[in-house]
């Protein structure tokens, strides 16, 4: 299907983006990658009275050290991300599941930001944020609003962000050395929505971090004790029962709560073994 | 600041295979479709339109993408490549096309020019593919006469050949 119609505005710098979003507020669209808004645009499950295009302004396509954390700009796309010589060793949990988010074609032009913004409930990259605890960077007219991953997210696509409001650039806290992390997901294809995926961390010599996406509106972490024989097992067991799971086409909130049972503790284990 | 109403047409100007085009545009309208309807370059295929099936994959300033999730008034001024400027000018197919006739990696070709495009763009970047990577690419894509054994042969061994894409 095509589009219904909008205008389509392409500022040339931040600034200018956000004033025309404050003039625009909630009937206008950012437009960076596009790759779930045009989607969604072509089969008119939204409409925009505006289309801001922000991929060519270039003080958003930038990836910046800053201090302890990485901040990455709305203009940069996943595979730029993907392809950053430092990501393996400052946000090896990045390097283990950005090749699951979508296709090489679609990460060609999806932005990091971009999808944080749409938060997808089964989406890796809010997950990723979540699990490290990292921010969102938001502006408006009014100024530079600076939110912690568990406040962005609100639920599915929902997020804290005000309509006047640009997401900037998302910060994630660089990994210490040897940092041990792991990744998993199900899904019907790679590079489809996931159904569940996992991550975890380990945090100390006692416990993992665990993150699941793809059973609530927004990721879930949780910290698992490790004290040996089936603790992190039955903490899985726990979890699934709490979080619930929902159904759509994809799973029953079954399937879900049995998948999260079967490659929790594999994750876990992962990033164990990666720790010995 | 670029601006354009809804219901303007705007000039759009970008090059398409190494040659200067332009057209007129509602925002509204896809770079499919201004391929296809105002260009008349009918190579790109359209299938679903929410990009799912691959086979509108075009290379804008050399890199693979969706043709149906772009505007386009995304395209202005950038370098569209589309499977028109893979063969010679003298109709000779190039290494990745031969590989695919060889192969009999097409029946009905209308996932073909996505598929072409993606690989060229991505054999570019990684003249060192495995099978697993190319299968990882492939996934971008979807077929639904050969079952895909015969385009994973035809990339394997286009992969091997050194240069694919010339």
């Amino acid at each position: 299907m095509k589009p219904r119609k909008f205008a389509y505005i392409r500022p040339d710098t931040v600034d200018e983006a956000v004033a025309v979003l404050g003039e625009y507020g909630d009937d206008a669209r950012i437009l960076a990658g596009g790759q779930s808004l045009m989607a969604m645009l072509n089969l008119r499950l939204v409409e925009a009275a505006a289309l801001i295009d922000i991929a060519r302004i270039p003080e958003l396509d930038t990836i910046r050290v800053a201090g302890d954390k990485v901040e990455i700009g709305a203009a940069v796309v996943q595979n730029r991300l993907l392809a950053w010589p430092d990501l393996k060793s400052r946000l090896p949990l990045l390097g283990a599941l950005l090749p699951f988010v979508g296709h090489f074609q679609t990460r060609n032009r999806g932005t990091v930001c971009g999808s944080i913004a749409h938060a997808d409930p089964s989406s890796e990259i809010p997950l990723s944020l979540a699990m490290l605890g990292g921010e969102v960077v938001l502006r408006s007219l009014r100024g530079t609003r600076v939110l912690a991953a568990s406040d962005f997210q609100r639920g599915v696509l929902t997020t804290a962000r005000e309509p006047d409001e640009l997401v900037a650039a998302v910060r994630f806290p660089v990994a210490p050395s040897r940092h041990r992390v792991a990744f998993r997901e199900v899904a019907r294809r790679h590079g489809d929505f996931a159904i569940i995926a996992v991550a975890a961390m380990v945090e100390d010599a006692g416990a993992v971090r665990l993150g699941v996406g793809g059973m609530t509106g927004a990721p879930a972490i949780r910290r698992i004790e490790m004290n040996g024989g089936t603790a992190a097992r039955d903490a899985i067991e726990t979890l699934a029962w709490d979080l619930e799971g929902f159904e759509d086409i994809h799973a029953s909130a079954r399937l879900r709560r049995d998948i999260l049972r079967r490659i929790g503790p594999v994750v876990i284990e992962e990033a164990c073994r990666c720790a010995a | 600041m670029r601006r354009v109403n809804p219901d303007e047409r705007a000039k759009i100007a970008f090059w398409l295979n190494g040659r200067r085009v332009s057209g007129e545009a509602e925002p509204r309208m896809l770079l499919t479709d201004f391929l296809r309807h105002v260009l008349g370059a009918t190579g790109t295929h359209v299938g679903c339109e929410h990009g799912i099936c691959g086979s509108c994959t075009v290379l804008i300033d050399g890199v693979a993408q969706r043709g149906c999730l772009t505007l386009a008034a995304q395209a202005e001024e950038r370098a569209v490549t589309t499977v028109e400027s893979l063969a010679g000018a003298d109709g000779a197919l190039n290494a990745l096309q031969t590989a695919f006739q060889k192969h009999h990696a097409l029946q009905c070709g209308f996932c073909t020019p996505g598929i072409l495009m993606s690989f060229t763009d991505y054999f570019a970047r990684n003249p060192n593919a495995s099978e697993a990577d190319i299968r990882a690419v492939l996934g971008g894509h979807l077929c639904r006469c050969t079952g895909y054994a015969g385009i994973v042969e035809a990339l394997v061994e286009a992969s091997r050949s050194g240069n694919p894409a010339a």
